[in-house]
C-alpha cells in the first residue's frame, strides 16, 4: 500500500518544528509501524536526507521506548498496543497519517518525535522503590502475600512507563503512571514500610515536574498499551490522603533519609 | 524528614479533594433547593410557607448563605488554580488530537462551570435580591405578598417563569449544571479516593442518571409554567 505521512520534524530542542510530508510507497500489510518508519528512513538516507528520529527498543511491546501521537492517538489507538505492536495492516491505501511527539512541558522534544521522559525517572526517584536491608537472601515464602494482593499488585506493575498517559491526557497529567508505581509497591508487604513517604513523595516530584492534575476523562485509560485501570488512581488518592493523616506536623527524626 | 507537602491545598491531589469536597457540598444544596421548589406544585400555601420559614430564620439563612459563598469560593479557587497548571502543562498543542474516551461533559467541565456560575449570579438577582430590571416582566417581586402577609413567592415564580426567554436561559442553565454534575458527581469520589473497580461503573451510572433527575426536578417548574399546568 502506499501512504502519505506528516512527520513532525524538529532539529533540536531549542528548534521550532512542524510538519513535513513524506510519501512511504509499498508498505507491506505485515509490517510494524516502526518498520515502515525504517523503510521511509532507508529511502532519506539513500537521497541524502535526514532520517526521522523516533525511539525504539524491544519491538515487542514490553519496554515502552516508542511513543507517538499517530492521528491524535497515543500509540495509535489500537487497544492495549505500542506503536511498535501496530502493524500496517490497520491502515488502508491511501491514508494520510499524522506523526507527532508526546506533547507536555515535563517531556520536552529532543528531537523530531523523540522526548525527553526524564521525569518519570525522578518520580521513581522519589518513591518508586523499596529498600531493603543487605543480608541473605530471604526465603521465597517467608513473606505470604495473598493471591488477590498479588495480582493486584501485578496489574499496576504491568505499567512500562511509556508516558502515553500524559500524551493523551487534555491536561497532560501523569496520574495513571504515578498510581500504578504507588498502587503496585503498596498492594505489597515489602512497600508497606515507606508507603506514606513514597505517595507524599511521588506526588511532590510530580507537580515539581510541571504535569497537569486529573480531571477524570479516562483517555489515559484507554490508551495505556498496559491497560492500566483508573482504579490505581483513585488508590494513590486514598493513599496520599491517609499519608497526610499519618504524617501530620512537621516532625524530626534522627536518620537521615 | 518530614514528607508531608508544606501546604496540602498547593499539592495536585489536595487540589483535587478541594474539588471534590466543595463540590460535593454543592449538590447536597442542589437536591435540597430542588426538593423545596418542587413544591411549587402543592399550590401558594406549601412553597409561601417554605419560603417564609427559610426567610424568617435569619439565624440559619445567613450562616448557610456564607457557607455557601465560601464553598463556592474555594471551588472557583481550585478550579482556576488546577486549569491554570493543567494549561501549562501542555504549552504547545497537537496539530492533531482526538479525545479518546473522554466523555464531553469531562472535556467541557471549566466552560459549563462559567456558564453556569453566570446563571446562578442571574438567577440569585432575578429570585433572591428582586432586581425588578431583570425579571422582564414589569413587576416589582418585593410588592408581592399573600392574604397572610407572607412574601408571595408562588406568584412570584409563575410572573418570573412566564417569561419565555428567563424560562429558556433558566432551562439551558440547569441543563449545563447536570450535564456538570453528570460528570462531577463520580469524578468527585474517584477525587476522593473512594471508588474501585467494584463501584466505579455503578457511580457513574448513578451520576449520570441523578443529573438526569435533577435536570427534570428543576425544569419542570418553568415548563409547567409555560404550559398554564401552574397558574
Amino acid at each position: 500500500m502506499n501512504l502519505t505521512l506528516k512527520v513532525w520534524r524538529q532539529k533540536d530542542a531549542r528548534s521550532q518544528g512542524r510538519l513535513e510530508t513524506y510519501q512511504a510507497a509499498n508498505v507491506l500489510a505485515d509490517m510494524s509501524f516502526l518498520e515502515m518508519l525504517d523503510v521511509v528512513n532507508e529511502e532519506l538516507i539513500a537521497k541524502g536526507g535526514e532520517p526521522i528520529a523516533f525511539d525504539s527498543d524491544c519491538r515487542e511491546g514490553i519496554c515502552g521506548t516508542c511513543s507517538m501521537m499517530i492521528n491524535g492517538i497515543a500509540h495509535g489507538g489500537l487497544r492495549g498496543t505500542t506503536v511498535c505492536q501496530l502493524h500496517m495492516r490497520h491502515f488502508h491505501d491511501g491514508d494520510t497519517i499524522v506523526i507527532e511527539p508526546w506533547r507536555a512541558r515535563a517531556f520536552p522534544v529532543i528531537k523530531d518525535l523523540v522526548t525527553d521522559r526524564g521525569a518519570f525517572d525522578r518520580i521513581i526517584q522519589a518513591g518508586g522503590f523499596v529498600s531493603v536491608n543487605t543480608g541473605g537472601t530471604p526465603d521465597a515464602n517467608a513473606l505470604p502475600v495473598g493471591k488477590t494482593e498479588a495480582d493486584r499488585a501485578m496489574d499496576a506493575a504491568a505499567c512500562i512507563g511509556c508516558g502515553a498517559c500524559v500524551a493523551a491526557c487534555k491536561n497532560a497529567s501523569a496520574m495513571l503512571f504515578v498510581s500504578a508505581k504507588v498502587s503496585h509497591l503498596a498492594s505489597l508487604p515489602q512497600g508497606r514500610a515507606e508507603r506514606e513517604r513514597r505517595v507524599l513523595n511521588m506526588v511532590r516530584v510530580m507537580d515539581e515536574s510541571g504535569f497537569g492534575n486529573c480531571t477524570v476523562t479516562g483517555s489515559c485509560e484507554a490508551v495505556c498499551p498496559k491497560e492500566i485501570s483508573l482504579d490505581f488512581i483513585a488508590q494513590m488518592n486514598r493513599e496520599y490522603g491517609q499519608a497526610i493523616l499519618k504524617n501530620s506536623g512537621p516532625r524530626q527524626s534522627k536518620g537521615g533519609d | 524528614m518530614n514528607h508531608a507537602p508544606r501546604n496540602l491545598f498547593c499539592s495536585s491531589v489536595g487540589k483535587k479533594y478541594l474539588m471534590a469536597g466543595t463540590g460535593a457540598a454543592m449538590v447536597l444544596f442542589v437536591i435540597g433547593h430542588m426538593a423545596g421548589n418542587l413544591q411549587m406544585f402543592l399550590g401558594p400555601e406549601a412553597i409561601n410557607r417554605y419560603g417564609h420559614f427559610l426567610q424568617s430564620n435569619v439565624e440559619l439563612l445567613w450562616p448557610v448563605r456564607l457557607s455557601l459563598l465560601a464553598i463556592i469560593s474555594v471551588h472557583i479557587w481550585s478550579a482556576a488554580k488546577l486549569t491554570q497548571e493543567n494549561r501549562a502543562a501542555r504549552p504547545s498543542a497537537y496539530e492533531q488530537w482526538q479525545p479518546t474516551a473522554a466523555s464531553y461533559a469531562s472535556r467541557t467541565m471549566l466552560m459549563s462551570g462559567i456558564i453556569v456560575g453566570i446563571f446562578i449570579v442571574y438567577h440569585l438577582l432575578h429570585y433572591t435580591v428582586m432586581v425588578k430590571a431583570v425579571n422582564f416582566a414589569g413587576t416589582d417581586f418585593h410588592s408581592l405578598t399573600d392574604p397572610e402577609h407572607r412574601h408571595d413567592i408562588y406568584r412570584m415564580v409563575v410572573i418570573g417563569f412566564q417569561q419565555p426567554l428567563v424560562s429558556l436561559f433558566y432551562i439551558v442553565g440547569v441543563g449545563l449544571l447536570c450535564l456538570h454534575l453528570s460528570h462531577g458527581m463520580s469524578a468527585m469520589f474517584q477525587s476522593l479516593g473512594w471508588k474501585n473497580r467494584a463501584c466505579g461503573p455503578c457511580l457513574d451510572r448513578a451520576a449520570r442518571w441523578g443529573a438526569v433527575v435533577i435536570f427534570l426536578g428543576y425544569v419542570s417548574i418553568p415548563i409547567s409554567i409555560l404550559l398554564r399546568l401552574i397558574q
